[in-house]
């Protein structure tokens, strides 16, 4: 059993060798370059299972750790290593899983797709990245494949780069990425210069011994800047919500189940770093509550079915981050992990409705999809309650732990908050099944069920939405709170009112959902009409997207408009300018040789006279002295 | 008493008046006359130093035929060379021998 | 003398020795002499990558030396040998020497003088890497500007300046900044005789000197305004853009991937190795102009149009980062700009010949007018994607670690300015983005229908600098260590002399 730890190192690898073949020797046999990048993924995916065994069969404090030499000087060591805890044991479950799930589904979404190969070597590369970072055992490794998966995301956003839409989101989500990098960069640097060291290993003992607060401070914030891009945090969200142009099963994968959760996982994983000041944790906090509630608003007026779906994992997200910063840390991974679950079950659910409806996403002109695509609906009915928190499903239990968490903790503002989000969430999930799966038929499409690859992951994806919670309850004796946890962290056992007060917002919103969308008893219509600012505001995202448009165009643009100017009129300007003194001195002094010799002669006496003159002044003034 | 300046102050004059002519005049006959006033100048001086500083020598003497002999050919090459290009161009002035100017 | 093994020497001159076949070929010969010079460029290629794989990095120092006195009386001898600095500058010029040969492979216009010229050009360049006598490095710097200057003006592209302009522009350049080293070397020279008592021209034996401050200082300006105008070093960089987009795809590739790279190949190995009290006075003026390229150049990249424009503004950009690593002078930062200036040489060979590939087919380069080409050249968009992604330093190509490594060291030493061009590596995200997304990505064009992907012949550049780019991304360590070996010796070096000296 402890041998599968000298196989660990293929849970990456095979992904990315996967990647090579189908890019290029198998680039023009789409059959063998989804076989191989599956068959990667599947083996990954049995080694996490059994290394996952071993971890969670072992003592809570498991720990292996192995490393190769990668870039190496006096002063800087970048190592690529393999750390497996319960945490990155977690991860690697949660990740393969959904891969692998995803990766079969798209056999049946990308069917007909002409860069069907090219598709399957992106998810197989994104998979090796994110399980490379996952693995990772530094902070350099955790950002190498922090950027490729940055890469990986802006590759599939672009999957169908013939579309300016899906290009222009490409390049939105992997530009406010960088930029979160940016300060996630600059953090690893400060932490390189103060610790000399970037393990996570070494650092806790460090930072342990280490007093500065501005730095550890300065330290935090900037690191955090990093999860806010990869993790929509606002103000970096606006990248995820465009990422829908993506194929499906991408958002599926990424935007929603894995790569988005890889900044609450670095949260998770550099804990020690920033629950070592107050103030840093309280930033993280109030930043990922505020997300909740600002997508979750957002969720309520959108009509695009990824969309809505997209604001939610937004919102989600917010309160993993939430969860990390009121030091629930065990609470925002099981978050992560039963969320993934649920978030890949409802987003391929989106994908099977899109795809039956050849491509159409305003639930609008869906309705009554219930009797004609029976799984798809069941499914995604089961994901949306378990995302909506009602019990005894998936997400009660996790979404439960963060607020317990924050009433505990007595962050009251926090609590309060994230219990209007529940009632947000559980009000527009509905609203968006009662809108595109009952109802009448609006836009008179004709849907059927999808074929068996696409439906039987989502299953599969509906077992765990169901039973995923369980793992931290009485009936597992909180197995995953003792594992899933850092040194000094309490759990706290959940409140029962709490418990009951959730229940029942969710019930609520549901209920308020019926009355609007099924019943009609309130009229949708007639409350748009009474705040229509606020509806608009809402609508068009707080305009959040338009005021970056504006800084961009005028604030970038406009000094790269100076800064040209200066260089080709000023420095070049300069270059010129000599030149052209040198071709018009030239141009004159050039009269001064015309070729007549009498002109020359002229100039030779001229001379003569000077001298002479000159001669004799001296002269006099030599007797004069 | 006519002495050494005057000798020196006519071969100065002679001077000035052919380099004015060499600066000011535009017809190549007249050019070739002036550079022959310029180098008569010169054999006054040659043939007055020779008397005054040197003490009849001789030298001065031999120099100013030197310059005559040379002056001889000049004018030769010069006239021959002004009838070509007078014959090709129908004119002696000096701004019209401008074929090999850029 | 140690007179180990010829190879350098070979490397050296196979290339020029191919040059004179091809002068002796007729010319109407196009494909014998396409072929002469592909062998010597291939030639010297493998023996770079003997030397690159049997170099002792455990040893460090000059390896393969080979010294012969030539012009007694100065001092001045025919020396050649690599160090762990020199090493990755050979092979990237070996490679990119061999991949500009098959770049041009279409040329058929005055074929005979375009390859030897050529050759000439990357003997050159090659020539000052290898020497190590500072009279000889000289001679080959200047050997350098004869080529370019008719390359271009014979075989350049006339867009938004004419071929003539672009030429001019960048032989005055060239020959301003060597004006400078000229006095700088001849100072020098004088200086060194008296103190050594006999006439020297070795960089070693002038290293071993401990000049007057005031002196180094002196030279040492000169040799930033010199090896900076090569770099282009921010304000003198106006030649880059210019020149680069005026020239033939072979001479941008070598110009952008190499012979700039002189530049800053210079200011370490000569400037900083022998005048290094001088170099720590002026190290803050250069990394505060360093800045003026990074973000500078980036803002202008943003609204460029011409792809040419684009690689030019962001080389100029990206030399920035080496200026950033020379100031502060540590170890880490030093090896970090040599890693950078290695990576670079790669990512933007590989950018130019791509870049010459669509315009030799569609004539333009105008990323309004181009789009989509993804559809119709998906190789060709893997080779600029690749470049692209490598501009902007991501993980897995060569160009991060150089990047990564240079921010490490330089941080402690300058802490605002390494701020700042750290946020460069958003905006060239931004500019290389909305590149590759204006030139590959997007609706499918009609007019472009017709332009044939890359094959054949045309895959040698892309296979040749693609792949060191990944590799050695992938596997950082089997270029750095010789890098760290060749830094920590020149920086030991200048630690003794600092210590037992004036300072």
């Amino acid at each position: 059993m402890a041998d599968i730890l000298n196989y660990i190192w293929l849970i990456p690898v095979l992904p990315f060798l996967a990647f090579a073949a189908a890019g290029t020797v198998f680039i023009g046999k789409p059959a063998t370059a989804a076989a191989v990048s599956i068959f990667a993924i599947a083996i990954s995916f049995i080694i996490s299972i059994i290394t996952a065994v071993l971890v969670f069969t072992s003592a809570p404090g498991f720990i292996y750790e192995s490393s190769l030499r990668w870039l190496d000087m006096p002063g800087l060591r970048v190592e690529m290593g393999l750390l497996i805890d319960p945490l990155s044991a977690l991860m690697l479950l949660v990740v393969t899983t959904v891969a692998l799930l995803v990766q079969i589904y798209s056999l049946g979404y990308m069917r007909d797709d002409p860069g069907f190969a090219r598709y399957f070597a992106y998810q197989s590369v994104f998979a090796g990245s994110m399980l490379g970072l996952v693995l990772a055992n530094n902070f350099g490794q955790i950002y190498v494949f922090w950027e490729l998966v940055g890469l990986c995301s802006y590759l599939l956003i672009g999957f169908w780069y013939h579309k300016d839409s899906a290009k222009n989101a490409a390049i939105k989500a992997f530009i406010t990425n960088r930029i979160g990098d940016f300060g996630f960069l600059l953090g690893i640097l400060l932490l390189l210069i103060t610790f000399g060291t970037l393990s996570f290993s070494q650092l806790p003992n460090q930072i342990g011994q280490y007093s500065n607060a501005a730095m550890l401070l300065v330290i935090g914030l900037l690191l955090f800047l990093g999860p806010m891009g990869k993790s929509a945090q606002f103000p970096l969200h606006v990248w995820l919500p465009d990422a829908m142009e993506g194929p499906t099963p991408v958002s599926a994968l990424i935007h929603a189940a894995t790569m988005v959760a890889a900044g609450v996982y670095l949260i998770a994983r550099a804990f020690f770093i920033f629950s070592e000041s107050a103030q840093v944790m309280s930033v993280i906090a109030y930043v990922g509550g505020f997300t909740a509630l600002f997508a979750a608003t957002i969720a309520i007026t959108q009509n695009d079915i990824k969309r809505i779906l997209a604001f939610s994992t937004l919102s989600q997200l917010g309160y993993m981050v939430m969860a990390m910063g009121i030091g629930a840390m065990t609470a925002g991974m099981f978050h992560l992990t039963t969320h993934a679950f649920f978030k890949a079950l409802l987003f391929l659910g989106a994908g099977s409705v899109i795809h039956a409806l050849h491509d159409e996403q305003d639930i609008w002109k869906m309705g009554n999809l219930s009797g004609k695509m029976p799984v798809t609906t069941v499914t995604f009915i089961i994901g949306a309650l378990a995302l909506a928190g009602i019990p005894p499903l998936a997400g009660f239990w996790s979404k439960d732990e963060i607020l317990s968490g924050a009433f505990a903790g007595s962050h009251t503002i926090l609590y309060l908050l994230g219990v209007f989000v529940a009632f947000l969430t559980a009000f527009y999930m509905f609203r968006l099944i009662f809108v595109a799966f009952f109802g009448s038929n609006h836009g008179g499409l004709h849907a059927h069920e999808s074929p068996a690859p696409m439906t039987i992951p989502l299953i599969i994806l509906s077992v765990f939405a169901i039973g995923a919670g369980l793992v931290n309850t009485g009936l597992t004796d909180f197995a995953f709170s003792r594992y899933i946890t850092v040194s000094g962290l309490e759990h706290h056992e959940p409140v029962s009112a709490v418990m009951i007060i959730s229940s029942l917002v969710a019930a609520a919103g549901i209920f308020l959902a019926w009355l609007i969308y099924q019943k009609q008893i309130i009229s949708a219509e007639a409350i748009k009409t009474k705040f229509i600012p606020i509806y608009n505001l809402l609508q068009n995202k707080y305009y959040i997207d338009e005021i970056y448009a504006w800084a961009g165009k005028n604030l970038v643009l406009g000094s790269s408009r100076l800064f040209e100017w200066l260089d080709l009129k000023v420095v070049n300007g300069i270059v010129d300018g000599l030149a052209g003194f040198a071709r018009w001195s030239g141009s004159k002094l050039r009269l001064l040789q015309n070729g007549q010799i009498q002109t020359y002669t002229v100039y030779i006496y001229v001379g003569l006279i000077v001298l002479l003159l000159a001669a004799i002044c001296m002269s006099v003034n030599a007797w004069l002295i | 008493m006519i002495g050494f300046q005057h000798y020196l102050l006519l071969a100065a004059l002679l001077f000035g008046i052919g380099l004015l002519g060499i600066v000011f005049k535009r017809n190549a006959v007249a050019l070739l006359m002036s550079v022959e006033l310029i180098l008569n100048a010169v054999n006054i001086n040659l043939v007055a130093i020779n008397k005054y500083v040197l003490g009849g020598s001789g030298l001065g003497q031999l120099f100013a035929l030197f310059v005559i002999v040379v002056a001889a050919a000049e004018v030769a090459v010069g006239l021959a060379l002004i009838i070509n290009i007078y014959r090709l161009k129908k004119s002696s002035d000096v701004d019209d021998f401008n074929i090999l100017k850029w | 003398m140690m007179n180990a093994s010829p190879l350098l020497s070979f490397i050296l001159f196979i290339p020029l020795l191919g040059a004179a076949l091809i002068m002796a070929c007729p010319k109407e010969k196009h494909q014998p002499i396409k072929y002469i010079a592909a062998a010597a460029a291939l030639i010297s290629l493998l023996l770079s990558l003997i030397v690159f794989l049997s170099y002792d990095f455990q040893k460090a120092g000059l390896q393969f030396t080979q010294t012969y006195d030539w012009i007694k009386d100065w001092g001045i001898s025919y020396g050649v040998g690599v160090d762990g600095i020199s090493l990755p500058m050979m092979l990237l010029t070996a490679l990119i020497g061999f991949a500009a040969v098959y770049a041009s492979w279409k040329i058929a216009d005055r074929v005979k003088e375009f390859f030897a010229l050529l050759l000439i050009l990357i003997s050159g360049v090659m020539g000052t890497f290898l020497a190590t006598d500072l009279f000889l490095f000289f001679m080959f710097y200047e050997v350098v500007v004869i080529p370019i200057y008719l390359l271009v003006v014979m075989f350049g592209s006339t867009k938004r300046v004419s071929k003539e302009y672009a030429g001019m522009k960048l032989t005055i350049y060239l020959l301003i900044g060597s004006a400078f080293l000229l006095v700088a070397l001849i100072a020098l020279f004088i200086t060194a005789k008296d103190m050594l008592g006999y006439p020297s021209m070795n960089i070693a034996d002038l290293a071993k000197l401990n000049f007057a401050l005031g002196f180094q200082i002196f030279i040492y300006i000169l040799m930033v305004l010199g090896f900076g105008t090569l770099l282009s070093m921010f304000p003198f960089h106006s030649w880059s853009p210019d020149g680069y987009a005026g020239a033939p795809t072979a001479v941008s590739m070598i110009h952008a991937g190499v012979l700039k790279k002189i530049g800053g190949y210079g200011l370490i190995r000569i400037g900083l190795f022998i005048f290094p009290a001088g170099a720590k006075v002026i190290a803050p003026v250069i990394a505060a102009l360093a800045l003026g390229n990074v973000i500078y150049a980036a803002f202008i990249c943003l609204r460029q149009k011409d792809l040419k424009y684009i690689v030019g503004y962001s080389s100029v950009s990206h030399m920035g980062y080496v200026l950033v690593g020379i100031a502060a002078a540590s170890l880490i930062s030093i090896n970090g700009a040599v890693m950078m200036m290695f990576a670079h040489g790669l990512m933007a060979a590989l950018f130019f010949s791509m870049i010459g590939n669509v315009y030799e087919k569609s004539h333009t380069r105008s990323i309004e007018e181009l789009g989509g080409l993804a559809r119709q050249m998906p190789r060709m968009a893997v080779g600029m994607m690749l470049a692209g992604l490598a501009s902007l330093g991501l993980p897995g190509t060569v160009n991060f670690i150089g990047e990564f490594t240079i921010f490490v060291g330089a941080f402690s030493h300058y802490r605002v300015i390494t701020i700042i061009a750290v946020s460069g590596i958003i905006l060239t995200a931004v500019y290389i983005l909305r590149t590759m997304g204006a030139v590959l990505f997007g609706p499918r064009l009609e007019q472009w229908d017709h332009l044939q992907d890359l094959k054949g012949v045309e895959m040698v550049p892309l296979l040749v600098l693609g792949l060191p780019i990944l590799i050695f991304g992938v596997l950082p360590f089997s270029v750095m260590d010789f890098i760290n070996s060749g830094v920590a010796s020149l920086l030991a070096h200048i630690n003794n002399i600092m210590i037992g000296g004036i300072l």
